[in-house]
C-alpha cells in the first residue's frame, strides 16, 4: 500500500527523524492559514508547495488545466493562497502518472530548508527497502539525492552504497556510521546523519514497511539533516497488525473499479486494452493477458477471481469487467484443479442470464476436472458464448472476435 | 531417486483440522500420500480423518516419525509454524499459506540458515511426485508420471504446463511450486538445481513471473554449469504495467530488470528454450527434446 508524503513524514517524525515541516491543506483558504502557522513556528519566509499524490516526479508535471508545476516556491503568505489554488483541484500529469495523470485533492505547505548559512546545503538519497534476492533488509545511500536512483545506478553504480541489515540482530550503529562515511560528512552534520539513519530504519521495521525512500534528504546549511521527500510503501500482508496504518489508505487515489473489485473480494487491476479476462490464479491470469495481446488484443485488466470460481465470483467479475467501456471482448480461463469445470460453467451461464445484456462476445475457456462437461454446458446454454479447452484454441476464439 | 517428495515421505499436516487443512489432507490422503497425522495445538491425542492429531511437530516427529510437514497455518502464525517445523527436525517443510508478511518471513528464513531443512514456499501449490506422494493443492490427476520436471512460481500456471506436458504425450517426474511471494524458501535456481541433479528428470519447464531477478539467476547458472538439460523458460506478466502488484505479494516491477522481457531475454542468451505464449509449453518441449536428442518413447 501506498501512502502520501505528508503521512508518512508523520510516521517518520513519530520515529525521531527529522523532516522538513508541513501542513497539509484542502483549500487555497486552508494553505494560507497553515502557512501562517509554519511561519509562526519555524520562522520561515518562504513556502513550498506540494501536490499530495501517490507518484513521483510532482516538481517537473505540470497541472494540465493552470500549467503550475506540481511542487512550486511562495516567496510570501500573499503568494500562498493563489499558487495552491493553481494546484489543488488539478490534473497533475508526470512521468510516473500516465498521461492521464492524477487529480489533486491536497497540498502539502511546507517550510524553506534550502536557506543560506554557514555551509552551502546539499542533498542527498537515503533508502531502505528489501534485497529480495538476500532476504534481508538494506539500506541505500548516495551523494547523488534528487536524482533517479535507478538512473544513478546504471549510470555511476559506485555513488551507491549499499548496507545489509541481518535479520536477526538489525542495524548496528557501525552500519549507520558506514553509511554517513560514505556519504563524506564529517562534524555536526556526520553526527546528524548517523542519527538519522538510525531512527529511518527503526520507522522503517516498526511499520512493516517494504520500502522508505528518502529524495533528498538534506544537509542544511546550520549542518541538520532533515528528510525533504518521503515515499514509503507498507506491506499488505502486514495491515493486520497495523490498524492505524491501514487508515491511512486513501481511496481517492485508486481506480473506482479496483476498489469496487476489492469489496467483492476480487484481485482486480484496470488497465487500457480492449479484451476483459477473468482467471483462476494470478500466474495464469498475467499469462492470459500475455495470450490476449499475441492475439493482436490488449489486456484490458488483470482479474484473479482466486480458489473458488463460483456462480457470485463470477457475476461480480463480470459486472466490474463490464463497466470498463474499453472492453470489447471477455476471455474467462479457468483451469478446474479442486474446482470442478462443470461447476465453474453452470456459474458463467448463471452469473450471464442473471446480467441478462452482454453485448460482447465472450469466450470460456475451461480446461481440467470435467472439462468436456463443462464445455457441453456452455454450447447448450443457448447464450452467445464460445468454449475453448485447448489455451491455444482460447487464444483463436479472441482473434476472431477482434477481427 | 525423485525430488523432495517420495513415496517413502511421512508427511504431517501443520493446521490440520482447520478447513484447509481438513480438506487438502483429505485429498492427499486420497492420492495416496503417507500422510502420517497432522499438528493442532491443544487437539493433540485426538484423531482427525483417522489420523493422530499432536501437539507440536516435535511430538509428531518422536511418535510417527513424520520428516516432510505442509502448512495450512493462518498468515499471521505461519512463519511460527515453519519455524517450530524446522526445530523439531523436519528435513522439507513445504508452506502453503498465502500472505505472511515479508518481516516474519525474513526471520524465518534466517532461522532456517545452517540447518539441514528445505522451505518450499510460501504462498504455493506445493510439490508432487506423481504415483507417490502429492505434498500440496494442485488436482493431482493432472500430472501424469513422466521425466518433465516442472519449476513454477504459479499455482494455476503449473497445472496449465503439467497438462500440456501430458498431452505432448510426455510426463512429470516432480513438480515443484515455489511460490510467488517476494521471499521464499527456495528460489527458482536452487529448485531448478534439485532437478538437474535428479537421474529420474530429463529436461525441465521453468515459470516464473514477472518481480524479483530469481529467474535471472537460475538462467545464468543453468549456463555456467554446461546446459546440462533442456529447459523450457515462460515469464508471466509480459503485458503488466510497472509498479502494480499482480496478484502474488512479488509479482510487481519495480526496477527494469524485473520485467518479464528483460527476464526472457536473459533466459534466450542462457540458451533456455523460451516460449512467448504460454500455449507453446508443450510443444517446445517435445522440440528442444529432440535437438537435446533425449528419447521420449
Amino acid at each position: 500500500m501506498n501512502i502520501h508524503e505528508y503521512q508518512a513524514k508523520e510516521i517518520l517524525k513519530k520515529h525521531g527523524v527529522k523532516v522538513q515541516e508541513g501542513y497539509v491543506a484542502e483549500t487555497a483558504e486552508e494553505a494560507r492559514q497553515v502557512a501562517q502557522k509554519l511561519n509562526t513556528e519555524t520562522g520561515t519566509s518562504w513556502y513550498v508547495i506540494k501536490a499530495q499524490i501517490h507518484a513521483g516526479g510532482r516538481g517537473k508535471g505540470k497541472i494540465q488545466q493552470t500549467n503550475s508545476n506540481g511542487v512550486v516556491l511562495a516567496k510570501s503568505l500573499d503568494e500562498v493562497p493563489e499558487k495552491a489554488k493553481n494546484i489543488l483541484g488539478g490534473t497533475l500529469v508526470t512521468h510516473q502518472t500516465g498521461p492521464e495523470g492524477k487529480k489533486v485533492n491536497k497540498v502539502l505547505i511546507a517550510q524553506d530548508v534550502y536557506y543560506p548559512g554557514d555551509s552551502e546545503p546539499k542533498e542527498y538519497y537515503l533508502s531502505v527497502l528489501l534485497d529480495r534476492a538476500k532476504g534481508c533488509n538494506v539500506i541505500m545511500a548516495s551523494t547523488e539525492g534528487g536524482m533517479d536512483i535507478e538512473e544513478v545506478a546504471e549510470k555511476t553504480p559506485e555513488k551507491i552504497h549499499k548496507e545489509w541489515i541481518d535479520p536477526a540482530i538489525g542495524l548496528q550503529p557501525f552500519q549507520a556510521r558506514k553509511v554517513a562515511f560514505a556519504l563524506r560528512l564529517e562534524g555536526k552534520a556526520f553526527k546528524e546523519m548517523v542519527k538519522f539513519i538510525g531512527s529511518l530504519y527503526e520507522a522503517y521495521v516498526s511499520t512493516d514497511s517494504s520500502m522508505f525512500e528518502i529524495n533528498p534528504v538534506l544537509k542544511t546549511s546550520d549542518d541538520q539533516i532533515l528528510a525533504v521527500d518521503a515515499k514509503v510503501n507498507l506491506d499488505d500482508n502486514a495491515l493486520f497488525r497495523h490498524k492505524d496504518l491501514a487508515d491511512l489508505r486513501d481511496l481517492s487515489e485508486e481506480d473506482p473499479l479496483e476498489v469496487e473489485a476489492g469489496e467483492s473480494g476480487l484481485n482486480y487491476v484496470k488497465l487500457d486494452g480492449n479484451v476483459g479476462c477473468m482467471v483462476n490464479g494470478a500466474g495464469l491470469a498475467m499469462a492470459t493477458m500475455d495470450i490476449i495481446k499475441l492475439s493482436g488484443g490488449e489486456p484490458a485488466n488483470f482479474l484473479d477471481v482466486g480458489g473458488s470460481a463460483n456462480a457470485q465470483t463470477v457475476e461480480a467479475g463480470f459486472r466490474i469487467i463490464l463497466k470498463d467501456p474499453n472492453v470489447k471482448a471477455i476471455l474467462i480461463n479457468i483451469f478446474g484443479g479442486i474446482v470442478r469445470c462443470d461447476r465453474v460453467a453452470n456459474g458463467v451461464v448463471e452469473a450471464y442470464k442473471k446480467i441478462g445484456d452482454i453485448k460482447v462476445p465472450i469466450i470460456v475457456r475451461l480446461q481440467g476436472t470435467n472439462a468436456e462437461e463443462g464445455a457441453k454446458i456452455i454450447e447448450e446454454s443457448g447464450l452467445k458464448v464460445k468454449s475453448a479447452i485447448l489455451l491455444k484454441d482460447a487464444a483463436e476464439r479472441v482473434e476472431e472476435a477482434l477481427a | 531417486m525423485s525430488v523432495l517428495v517420495n513415496k517413502d515421505s511421512k508427511v504431517i499436516v501443520q493446521g490440520f483440522t482447520g478447513s484447509e487443512g481438513t480438506f487438502h489432507a483429505g485429498q492427499m490422503i486420497e492420492y495416496g500420500t503417507n500422510v502420517v497425522g497432522g499438528v493442532t495445538p491443544g487437539k493433540g491425542g485426538q484423531t482427525h480423518l483417522d489420523k493422530p492429531v499432536f501437539n507440536s511437530v516435535a511430538e509428531a516427529v518422536e511418535k510417527a516419525g513424520a520428516n516432510v510437514s505442509i502448512i495450512f497455518v493462518p498468515p499471521a502464525f505461519a512463519a511460527d509454524a515453519i519455524m517450530e517445523a524446522a526445530d523439531a527436525g523436519i528435513k522439507v517443510i513445504i508452506a502453503i499459506t498465502e500472505g505472511i508478511p515479508v518481516k516474519d518471513m525474513m526471520v524465518a528464513k534466517d532461522y532456517l540458515k545452517g540447518k539441514d531443512v528445505v522451505l518450499i514456499g510460501p504462498n504455493c501449490p506445493g510439490v508432487i511426485t506423481p504415483g507417490e506422494a502429492k505434498v500440496g493443492i494442485m488436482p493431482g490427476f493432472v500430472f501424469k508420471k513422466g521425466r518433465i520436471g516442472i519449476v513454477s512460481k504459479s499455482g494455476t500456471l503449473t497445472y496449465e504446463a503439467a497438462d500440456q506436458i501430458v498431452k505432448a504425450g510426455l510426463g512429470i517426474s516432480t513438480a515443484i511450486g515455489i511460490g510467488g511471494d517476494p521471499i521464499i524458501g527456495t528460489p527458482t535456481k536452487e529448485a531448478v538445481e534439485m532437478l538437474m541433479n535428479d537421474e529420474e528428470t530429463d529436461a525441465i519447464v521453468m515459470i516464473g513471473e514477472i518481480g524479483g531477478n530469481y529467474e535471472a539467476l537460475a538462467a545464468r547458472w543453468i549456463r555456467e554449469t554446461g546446459n546440462k538439460k533442456p529447459v523450457v523458460g515462460f515469464i508471466a506478466g509480459q503485458t503488466a504495467p510497472a509498479g502494480r502488484r499482480m496478484g502474488h505479494a512479488g509479482a510487481i516491477i519495480g526496477g527494469a530488470e524485473d520485467t518479464a522481457e528483460a527476464k526472457m531475454k536473459i533466459m534466450r542468451e542462457c540458451g533456455l528454450h523460451v516460449v512467448d505464449s504460454p500455449a507453446n509449453i508443450g510443444e517446445t518441449m517435445l522440440e528442444a527434446l529432440k535437438k537435446a536428442g533425449v528419447k521420449t518413447a
